[in-house]
């Protein structure tokens, strides 16, 4: 680490190498699910090369690296229980018809396709913020860092598509109907 | 994410890779703060402070102790705050502040007991208490400003403990630079207006925590 501190790339590389499976191991009490596991990994790694000058290198590197690995899982402990707290998975949402009928897969597929039009035909903001929290199943943080908005800005959007959908849903079926 | 994707990061993060310098030890930077702001404030504390006056009221011990306990509380809290800033300092620094708080709450509250319960209805007005809240609020805000541009550099994981540290020893440092302009006793509307400075300035820095990381 020492020789990172001073500008080493080789050096601190092989450190970085060295230092995850003891990251990896110590995130495991933090957090039991592998995928999300490594992304504590990663994201005690950005951390250690962005606060690398924090360590004094007359102590000792094992206890600075455990006390950010323990910050950043109990992070995302409470990230996780945030998003639990306030985000609700609704399985139901892709049924396309109230029906079950109409909810197999080649009524599945006819209701992508018919949609697609529709989707097309909303304002660009609210069709993104649609497809990434109902469509793909984005949490409302994750939909929100991508798109760049904000969670409350997706909110509305998404809110206002699902309304511009069942309008333009109902243009459509009085169109056939006539 | 995979395996390959955490070496891949790995290699981004080392391909040109800057030099750092370590920062020096807390204490250290702690004392450097310090010793510049004693200079800054010791000039316009000499320049427009009324020595006399002073030195007679530090005859009394009790006022003796509030001060070495309103000047104790500031420079624990600033130097907890610069430990708290560190990943490896233990997080006990954050009681560090708490036994000199309490002894100048103690020492300011028999004040008010010695001289704002003589006064009668006087002691209990605002009079010039609101300028002691405008004075610690003041001071501080400069203060806090210059602190938190050297605790930033250590981009603290938990910004919040350190924020409120810092924020606790500012306010402090400003209600001991206060006595040298206070040329009468503490009344209760007195502590009660320090300590509303205080609480304003804490829970002001509890909000802007995010300036630090």
């Amino acid at each position: 680490m020492r020789a990172a501190q001073q500008g080493d790339a080789l050096c601190y590389e092989q450190l970085l190498h060295g230092i995850t499976p003891f990251i990896r191991n110590l995130t495991r009490r933090y957090c039991r699910n592998p995928q999300l596991a490594e992304d504590v990994v990663q994201d005690v790694l950005l951390t250690v090369h962005r606060i690398r000058h924090t360590w004094d290198p007359h102590r000792p590197f094992s206890p600075w690296l455990a006390a950010i690995t323990a910050r950043r899982g109990i992070d995302r402990i409470r990230r996780d229980s945030r998003i639990a707290r306030h985000e609700v998975s609704d399985e139901g949402m892709l049924e396309t018809f109230a029906a079950p009928a109409a909810n197999n897969e080649s009524g599945a597929l006819q209701a992508a396709e018919a949609i697609e039009p529709l989707l097309a035909a909303l304002p660009e903001r609210q069709r993104l913020a649609l497809e990434a929290v109902k469509i793909r199943g984005l949490s409302l943080a994750q939909a929100a860092s991508e798109s760049g908005q904000s969670v409350g800005a997706l909110k509305v959007n998404v809110h206002r598509a699902v309304k511009a959908l069942r309008a333009l849903v109902g243009t459509v079926d009085k169109a056939e109907k006539d | 994410m995979s395996e390959r994707t955490t070496d891949e990061l790995i290699g981004t993060l080392s391909q040109g890779l800057a030099p750092v310098r370590p920062l020096r030890p807390p204490v250290l930077r702690a004392l450097l703060w310090l010793g510049t702001v004693t200079l800054v404030i010791g000039a316009g504390v000499s320049r427009w402070a009324d020595f006399a006056i002073i030195s007679a009221r530090t005859a009394d011990p009790r006022l003796a102790l509030e001060c070495a306990a309103t000047l104790l509380t500031g420079i624990t809290a600033v130097l907890a705050a610069f430990y708290l800033s560190l990943p490896d300092r233990t997080s006990l620094w954050r009681y560090a502040p708490i036994p000199p708080l309490l002894l100048w709450i103690a020492t300011s509250g028999l004040g008010c007991l010695q001289y704002g319960g003589g006064l009668g209805p006087a002691g209990h007005r605002l009079g010039e208490s609101s300028h002691c809240f405008i004075f610690i609020v003041l001071v501080s805000a400069p203060l806090a400003l210059l602190l938190y541009a050297v605790l930033r550099r250590a981009r603290p994981l938990e910004p919040l403990p350190v924020a409120l540290s810092a924020a606790l020893g500012v306010a402090a440092l400003a209600a001991f630079v206060l006595q040298f302009f206070h040329p009468f006793d503490t009344t209760v509307v007195d502590l009660a207006s320090h300590l509303a400075a205080v609480i304003v300035v804490v829970a002001l820095a509890g909000l802007s925590r995010r300036l630090l990381s």
